[in-house]
């Protein structure tokens, strides 16, 4: 009988905004609607039961099917670990916590999933299933910063919280920035930034730089950013080409960087696009072009151990950026590793990590406000710092719900000892490089209670 | 004497409303009882039943009608961000701009019948497609699809003086939210008003000539009968349906993105059709009901469920019936929904629609009845 507990929820909802949109008694409904928080009356309460639903969104078909397929593992693994089962992993290198390993708040974890297709309509129907009809209390998921993006803004508007996964583009905490949304994810500013000297000093000042360009805007962001730091040190953008997401072929987009005249090639794609595009120019003999007098060179500025499995030996001495990767020695890293590797026989993709990061700070924040009511969970995650995660000291930044922490720069490595060893770490960026102002990419976050 | 009582359309339009408007209680038992997936019923309800008007009368089967639920659509979100987020400009606007992309796509397609039209339309769909995903980007903002922002204009809410404190606002028709179940209810008045219409269309004049092109428009052009003009009426017919299916798509979710103007979106109405049964009233409206609730929740459901459901039988017979039906649920939906087509296509060629007929067939003939009274149960039977 979930239609009943929604009910008349909306209905109060529809009655405050027109209360509201007829500029009728301004301060009245703000009363009203605090009172009947007060009661914690808030959508999908979970009340007296004896559990708790989280809604775990992820693409499980498309080019990013992949990650999805790991950040699924990732939640389950999360789950377990939430509800005291299976070795804890990283619950027990977080400082702070006050997870007990008995759910939430004394409430046994379970959860529903939906497949996004990596398509924004899907994504929200999905996203919409499991809150209207599952009882969802949190959203977590994600792959395409386009859906991340379509499904934060639903949330917002069914004050849902979505803990955002895989999602890299500057929009997402930026300019589409949502008060029940949060990012534990770096994005491409992020990148840019990290990757901008490392690029310098290993192909000098004077380059000139062709991007390919996935036409969404994670692949707007990122094209943005490279084009920032790589021309902020004097390197020239040729030509910036958008491509259509899951393409597939992306020889007819190679072809013309062959004669451009530029020596660099810029791959803003991500996924199963990105393992074809890389391909298709190794196959294109780019790798062993000379340029201007110099060695021709491949960027890949988001870069994830899944992807350079998917392109294999093309990824060798390729550079990029990355969140998280498995081969860290610190104790959360390690931890989360073994218990991955012990359930599932493989080491976690960063965008596993990321997720699993997601749930347990979600689960966190309940614990640290004693209540699942949204508002005050919200208030929990905003500013709060954290260590032991992986990625060190770690703050989720109030202003815009980003995480601001240590960025990665990896190359593809050239001598793996095994078959998961693909990426070595280059430089272990600090957090200081790559922090930014919060006003400086625009955006509201919204209110509280909706 | 009750036949024709049945028949007349006053019952008909009473039954059917007593149903669409009774669907949260009557869809609780299979799980669909909640509000996105009873708009998705009612919505997807009007388009098939608009493509119906074109494919079941007309016999004309074009694979690009998601072109015109697409520019409904775009055209509804444009609505918001400029005029009023109130449905009404929006949803008449898509229906009208959708009306006058159908007029240019159909005038051109239905120089071709056959398989040549069916080439032309999905030529035409998939370049709508193409410029809304990469070249139209700023209309309609590429992959992203097209959102809401503070930001607009709305011109029309800001003369009223509207004024958006906090967050975005929401689409309403004149107060009442679009969101929930009062975006069902909105969606499902629509429908039966959208079934009216068809059902007005199917029983007149107009209607009949249709069916007459579906017969043999050779014959119709000899006895100095111009086909043409009703042709693109009915192509402009069912291209404002799909208009009005994807405003109100847009109008309970402000979102609007290219994937709904892919092959596979036209493709699957065709299916809707054809699985319901081609040419009846009722057939298209069922079909889109069992698509969208496989596609809903044949593919939510995963093992621990399916072992939930079949916790009733022994171990080992559980085991099995769960590896065999996991296949065909989660990722597997589409699996699902291929075998069902097959079936019904190889022993049901009219659809859904032609089970049932099939079935009260065999009641009425328990009771002696049988073949003689059969006459044309259902509406248009030329096949």
């Amino acid at each position: 009988m979930k239609k009943n507990e929604n009910t008349p929820h909306l209905n109060r909802r529809g009655f405050l905004k027109v209360a509201s949109a007829t500029g009728v008694a301004a301060s009245a409904p703000m009363i009203f609607m605090k009172d009947a928080y007060a009661a914690k009356d808030f959508r999908n309460d979970p009340k007296d039961s004896k559990t708790v639903t989280l809604g775990f969104n992820v693409p499980q078909s498309g080019p990013y099917a992949d990650e999805g397929a790991d950040e699924l593992r990732a939640y389950k693994l999360a789950v377990k670990h939430l509800n005291g089962e299976g070795d804890g992993g990283m619950m027990k290198t977080m400082k702070p916590s006050m997870l007990k390993g008995n759910g939430i708040l004394g409430k046994k974890v379970v959860f529903s999933t939906g497949d996004t297709q990596t398509k924004s309509d899907a994504a929200r129907a999905s996203a919409k299933r499991m809150i209207e009809k599952d009882g969802a209390l949190m959203i977590t998921g994600g792959s395409s910063s386009g859906v991340a993006i379509a499904v934060q803004g639903l949330c917002q508007e069914m004050g849902t919280i979505f803990m955002a996964g895989l999602t890299h583009s500057n929009d997402t905490t930026g300019k589409d920035r949502r008060r029940y949304g949060f990012r534990h994810f770096f994005n491409t500013e992020m990148s840019g930034a990290a990757l901008g000297p490392v690029l310098e000093k290993e192909y000098g000042t004077d380059r000139t730089a062709y991007h390919l360009t996935a036409d969404y805007t994670w692949g707007w962001s990122q094209e943005g950013s490279i084009k920032k730091y790589t021309e902020k040190m004097g390197w020239k953008t040729k030509a910036a080409v958008k491509t259509p997401v899951g393409a597939g072929d992306f020889s007819q987009f190679i072809t013309p960087v062959l004669n451009s005249g530029a020596d660099v090639l810029v791959l803003n794609h991500y996924g199963k696009d990105m393992v074809n595009s890389l391909t298709q120019a190794v196959q294109f003999g780019l790798r062993d072009k000379q340029v201007n007098g110099k060695d021709f060179q491949i960027v890949v500025p988001l870069f994830s151990r899944l992807m350079a499995q998917g392109a294999g030996e093309n990824i060798k001495g390729i550079l990029g950026s990355t969140n998280w990767n498995w081969a860290l020695k610190d104790e959360g890293s390690a931890a989360f590793v073994k218990s991955f590797g012990a359930e599932y026989g493989q080491p976690p993709s960063m965008a596993a990590h990321t997720c699993y990061v997601q749930t347990l700070l979600y689960a966190n924040a309940c614990e640290m406000a004693g209540t699942f009511y949204p508002p005050e969970v919200i208030k929990a995650l905003e500013g709060f710092k954290f260590d032991g995660m992986g990625n060190g000291p770690t703050e989720y930044r109030a202003e815009d719900h980003q995480c601001f922490k240590d960025v990665l720069v990896v190359r593809g490595n050239e001598k793996p000892t095994s078959q998961f060893d693909l990426l070595e770490v280059v430089q272990e960026v600090p957090r200081a490089q790559v922090e930014y102002p919060h006003d400086m990419l625009g955006g509201e976050l919204g209110p509280y209670e909706v | 004497m009750m036949k024709n009582l049945i028949k007349s359309n006053t019952v008909i339009m009473l039954i059917f409303a007593a149903v669409v408007l009774t669907a949260p209680m009557w869809t609780a038992p299979i799980g669909a009882n909640y509000p996105d997936l009873l708009q998705k019923f009612a919505i997807f309800g009007i388009f098939a039943v608009g493509y119906n008007i074109l494919f079941g009368l007309t016999g004309y089967l074009s694979f690009g009608h998601a072109a015109f639920l697409g520019i409904g659509s775009y055209t509804a979100v444009w609505s918001f961000k400029l005029l009023t987020m109130n449905v009404v400009p929006a949803i008449i606007l898509a229906v009208i701009v959708s009306g006058i992309f159908a007029l240019i796509i159909g005038y051109l397609s239905l120089r071709r019948s056959g398989i040549y039209f069916s080439i032309l339309t999905l030529a035409f769909a998939q370049m709508a497609y193409s410029l809304a995903y990469s070249v139209l980007t700023p209309i309609t903002n590429g992959e992203t699809g097209l959102q809401l922002e503070q930001q607009d204009p709305r011109v029309i809410d800001s003369m009223f003086g509207v004024v958006v404190t906090d967050g975005l606002p929401s689409t309403n028709l004149f107060g009442t939210l679009m969101s929930g179940y009062s975006g069902f209810y909105v969606a499902a008045a629509f429908l039966i008003f959208a079934f009216y219409i068809s059902l007005k269309i199917f029983r007149s004049p107009f209607g009949m000539k249709l069916l007459a092109i579906k017969s043999n428009q050779t014959r119709m052009k000899y006895t100095g009968f111009n086909t043409k003009p009703y042709l693109l009426t009915a192509f402009i017919i069912s291209g404002m349906y799909a208009g009005l299916a994807g405003g109100l798509l847009a109008s309970i979710d402000p979102l609007a993105g290219a994937e709904r103007m892919q092959w596979t979106a036209s493709g699957e109405v065709v299916l809707m059709t054809i699985m319901g049964g081609v040419g009846t009233l009722i057939g298209p409206l069922l079909g889109a009901g069992i698509i969208k609730y496989l596609e809903n929740i044949f593919s939510a459901l995963n093992k621990s469920e399916l072992t939930e459901i079949f916790s009733f039988m022994p171990e080992w017979l559980q085991t099995i019936v769960v590896n065999i039906s996991n296949v065909f649920v989660g990722e597997g939906w589409h699996l699902t929904l291929g075998a069902l087509f097959m079936l019904i296509v190889i022993f049901l060629p009219g659809g859904v629609m032609e089970g049932v007929t099939k079935i009260k067939d065999f009641i009425l003939g328990i009771f002696g009845k049988g073949e003689d009274n059969r006459t044309a149960e259902i509406e248009g039977e030329a096949k």
